[in-house]
């Protein structure tokens, strides 16, 4: 990008955004900066904060939107955008600390017959997987008395080989979905054309 | 040796009859001759030949404890003494009485029922005295007395026959208004020393005879006969007609619990969980049929079998590959590999070992002092050993050799097992690891173990002084945020209150009691009833209280929360050091609907900056430790005594006259003590008699103040300006 634009490019952690804005905020006094982020830059890792302090600062800010892994999961899995739940994620466990709160949202997603979109963590150096997150989700599942039935597996969404498979748990362990990123999908009830999709495209 | 083997089957005969066990610990302050007493009552019963005794100590196993003459570590040995023609099986611990070994003290009444107090009889009771009868009593272990060197108070001090009596006499008034002023019921409910009743014995270790008044109405040996042997030189007859191991035994069988009627007394003290459970009704009842439920209470390292628990059997039976479980490690099961018991240095595999006695197991791997042990996967930990001294000094070690790293590492997570009163601290990245202890003398000790036992060389510092923060003022809802700024922690910040941490301090508040209980002794403690009700956490001397309402997901975050709090109170925002006595208030949060955006990484940040910033805001103060200092010295050397004191920005607040000697009584900071062994001898021309003692810490004077948080900050490599509250509130 730097031969191209022929203008400095500093990579950023997502720590580093959070915990040192006032670099990206200098920059952007100074002339023109653009934060580039994948995905959709309002949507799952907000900056709204950033944007809130460039306010105050008199700095102005423009937002170009980008295709979110909201919409591209859904749109590889042929679920419709209209029948989706509020969204969550699944967490790498720390110490002891086990949020159930993500099965209760697919829980309660479920009861309404809407499906949820389940981002799984990304931490540095590590990635969550899709056979780690169905353990993680079956046992916090099982400790609320709940299951889960069905499960609409993602990876490297928006790359040429993404890899797209429904099932229930052991089906999808079975299946090689590679490299991260992975995410989840929880089906809620399926309208026809939906079910059509996956035995189509994701071999249910 | 025959004899030996003959004495394991006798104890392994008797080891399943409770009625026939006693449990004891001997205490004493140092040099009243704890351990020649043990050695003798060894003797005399069998364990090794006469001759040895007092030459051999026996029970000082360390080579630093013979070469020093003192006693380190607490060590156990189990005997056995017919009294009235039955057999009884005596487990017996001797502790150390050097200050710097408080911790030891306090372990070992953990696993006793009943506790021989020596007092030497021309010192009369010292400071230790009082700190191990307090630890004792605090553990609802039973006391009787012996008055040791009585030979002394003869031959050195000429006291006449009368003189004698009032002195001995003297001696048990004290001990006695100790125990009453300790624990008034106990006193009144028969715990009071009686020498006609037999509570109190008197004699010398050393010469290996002792009197009580029951024993002379068998040995026919009065007082007058006493004086008169003491006199002439004759005591080895003394020894001969009333020994000190028969006099002494018998006041023990006679008067010391059984773990019968110890544990229906003892296990309310010192386990908050519910009576009626199993393992309650099983500990209460001694029962060797019902589960297994261990405290350890002392952890050893044995070159060919590993890591060696000891610790006292409250219910069950223990058998070799019984699986247990240790709490609050991880949930697996460690295997019993041996079950035994220890004699001496000398450990005695035995087939079963059931409750009511003190075991000694290997195959523990998750234990460290103080670790609840039991065949249940869950049971309410025992209460956690209270420590009546702190750790007030520091030392860095470092591997002398780079090879040794990694060795040094595993030896000092050793050293912290064995030990639970160092702290020690671990930084691999440096290499330069801290172990904080209870001053110069136990650090030395230590530091000389790891070159000497362990085997590896290592760098250490010079000491470095432990301090302490804590509020003097308030705060009110300091807003502590995230880094994604999503999530808000609202926190006051105050003093908490004395009587509270004394309570907590002294395990009357803890967070193993049930919720219900815990708040009806904190809002009898004056606490208001909100508060009391909605304690989260118990964090050293400090409380937790969460004051909000129905927030959603407040509960799968309060770990984080708590995760938080605990780094800003393990290192304080003035100097990095410790944080006590604080009270705080979660008042208000908000969060992020989403779990990742609400986990670790963003919560543990700002309920940490909260705290930090709460306590600098609340006017965060240094604390130092202070030591009590108590010197012995010929009343023409007063003034050299005073002066070493008060040139230590030291007060003294007592000096009392016994005839030619004065005993100065102040107390002075630990970081002034630095060399005071040296100077108080120079001082006094080598004639002071001195002990010290933890006295708490102190808020250090506002003059210093500055320039000892520079001194610390720069020394830890922090920023070396004083911290804003705005550091953290960003």
């Amino acid at each position: 990008m730097e031969a191209a634009w022929k203008k400095p490019v500093t990579v950023l952690s997502r720590a580093g955004v959070e915990n040192r804005p006032d670099e990206v905020l200098a920059a952007a006094r100074e002339g023109t900066a653009v934060l580039l982020v994948p995905g959709d830059p309002m949507v799952s890792t907000t900056h709204v904060d950033l944007r809130l302090r460039a306010s105050r600062l008199g700095i102005e800010t423009r937002i170009v939107h980008g295709a979110s892994i909201a919409t591209a999961a859904a749109g590889l899995a042929g679920l419709q955008n209209y029948r989706f739940g509020p969204a969550t994620s699944l967490p790498f466990p720390h110490g002891n600390w086990r949020p159930t709160s993500p099965v209760a949202v697919i829980g309660e997603n479920l009861s309404r017959g809407l499906h949820t979109l389940v981002y799984l963590d990304i931490q540095p150096g590590r990635f969550m997987l899709i056979p780690d997150a169905l353990d993680l989700l079956g046992t916090t599942a099982a400790s609320l008395g709940q299951e889960i039935p069905l499960y609409v597996g993602c990876s490297r969404v928006g790359s040429p080989d993404p890899v797209v498979a429904a099932g229930d748990a052991a089906r999808l362990r079975a299946v090689e979905f590679g490299g991260p990123l992975h995410v989840l999908i929880v089906p809620g009830d399926l309208h026809v054309m939906e079910r059509e999709h996956l035995e189509a495209f994701a071999g249910l | 040796m025959a004899r030996g083997k003959k004495m394991v089957d006798r104890v392994t005969e008797l080891m399943d009859k409770p009625e026939q066990i006693r449990n004891i610990g001997i205490v004493a302050h140092i040099d009243h001759g704890k351990t020649t007493l043990s050695d003798n009552l060894l003797a005399g019963a069998g364990m090794i030949s006469e001759e040895l005794a007092g030459r051999q100590l026996f029970m000082d196993s360390d080579e630093e404890e013979q070469a020093r003459g003192i006693t380190i570590d607490a060590s156990n040995v189990s005997m056995v003494h017919e009294y009235e023609g039955r057999e009884y099986l005596i487990n017996m611990i001797d502790t150390p009485g050097h200050v710097d070994f408080g911790g030891d003290v306090t372990r070992a009444m953990r696993a006793v029922d009943g506790a021989v107090v020596v007092v030497d009889a021309v010192e009369g009771t010292m400071p230790q005295t009082e700190t191990v009868l307090r630890q004792a009593l605090k553990e609802g272990v039973v006391p009787v007395l012996f008055v040791n060197k009585v030979d002394r108070l003869i031959n050195e001090l000429k006291v006449d026959e009368q003189e004698m009596q009032i002195r001995l006499g003297r001696v048990i008034d004290k001990v006695n208004k100790l125990i009453r002023g300790m624990n008034e019921e106990a006193y009144k409910a028969g715990w009071r020393l009686d020498a006609a009743q037999g509570t109190v014995a008197f004699g010398s270790a050393l010469y290996n005879w002792a009197v009580s008044a029951p024993f002379m109405k068998t040995s026919g040996v009065s007082f007058k006969e006493v004086y008169e042997k003491c006199r002439a030189g004759e005591m080895k007859e003394l020894a001969k007609r009333s020994p000190l191991s028969s006099v002494l035994l018998d006041m023990v069988v006679r008067h010391l619990p059984d773990p019968f009627d110890a544990q229906k007394r003892r296990i309310g003290v010192i386990w908050h969980g519910d009576r009626e459970s199993p393992e309650g009704k099983a500990m209460y009842a001694c029962d060797p049929n019902g589960p297994i439920s261990m405290m350890v209470t002392d952890i050893s390292f044995d070159p060919h079998a590993g890591e060696v628990a000891t610790g006292r059997l409250f219910s069950g039976t223990i058998r070799r590959g019984a699986e247990l479980y240790v709490m609050g490690a991880a949930q697996r099961a460690n295997r019993i590999q041996q079950a035994g018991i220890f004699m001496g240095p000398t450990r005695i595999e035995v087939e079963s070992l059931p409750a009511g006695n003190i075991a000694a197991v290997t195959g523990l791997k998750d234990a460290i002092v103080g670790s609840t042990v039991t065949s249940l996967r869950e049971m309410t930990p025992f209460e956690s050993l209270k420590h009546y001294s702190e750790p007030v000094m520091t030392v860095a070690v470092e591997a002398k050799n780079m090879k040794d790293l990694p060795k040094l590492v595993e030896v000092l997570r050793q050293v912290a097992k064995e030990d639970p009163t160092l702290a020690v601290t671990i930084n691999e990245e440096t290499g330069e690891h801290l172990i904080a202890g209870m001053g110069e003398l136990h650090l030395e000790i230590i530091t000389g173990r790891i070159k000497r036992d362990k085997g590896v060389e290592i760098v250490t510092s010079p000491p470095i002084v432990v301090y302490r923060e804590t509020p003097a003022g308030k705060a009110t809802a300091v807003e502590g945020k995230s880094p994604n700024r999503h999530n808000r922690f609202y926190i006051d910040i105050e003093p908490l209150d004395d009587e509270i941490v004394r309570m907590i301090r002294e395990g009357e508040v803890s967070m193993n009691q049930p919720a219900l209980e815990r708040r009806d002794i904190l809002v009898a403690a004056g606490m208001d009833k909100d508060e009391a009700k909605s304690v989260k956490d118990i964090y050293g001397t400090n409380m937790f209280i969460d004051m909000t309402k129905g927030i959603q997901y407040l509960n799968e975050t309060m770990e984080l929360i708590l995760e938080g709090v605990h780094e800003a109170l393990a290192g304080g925002p003035l100097a990095d050091e410790k944080v006590q006595n604080t009270k705080m208030r979660l008042v208000d949060v908000k969060l992020h609907e989403d779990a990742i955006h609400r986990g670790p990484a963003q919560v543990i940040p700002a309920s940490r900056s909260a705290v930090k910033a709460g306590l600098l805001i609340a006017d965060d103060s240094l604390l130092e430790p202070m030591q009590k200092i108590s010197i012995t010295v010929p009343t023409d050397q007063m003034g050299a005594a005073t002066s070493q004191v008060q040139g230590r920005r030291g007060q003294v607040f007592d000096i009392t006259s016994e005839g030619d000697t004065v005993t100065v009584v102040g107390k002075a900071p630990v970081a002034e003590l630095f060399g005071f062994a040296g100077d108080i001898r120079s001082a006094t021309e080598g004639r002071a008699m001195w002990s010290t003692e933890f006295a708490g810490f102190e808020i250090v004077p506002s003059s210093m103040i500055k320039d000892v948080v520079m001194a610390i900050r720069k020394r830890k490599g922090l920023k070396e300006q004083l911290p804003r509250p705005e550091d953290y509130l960003a």
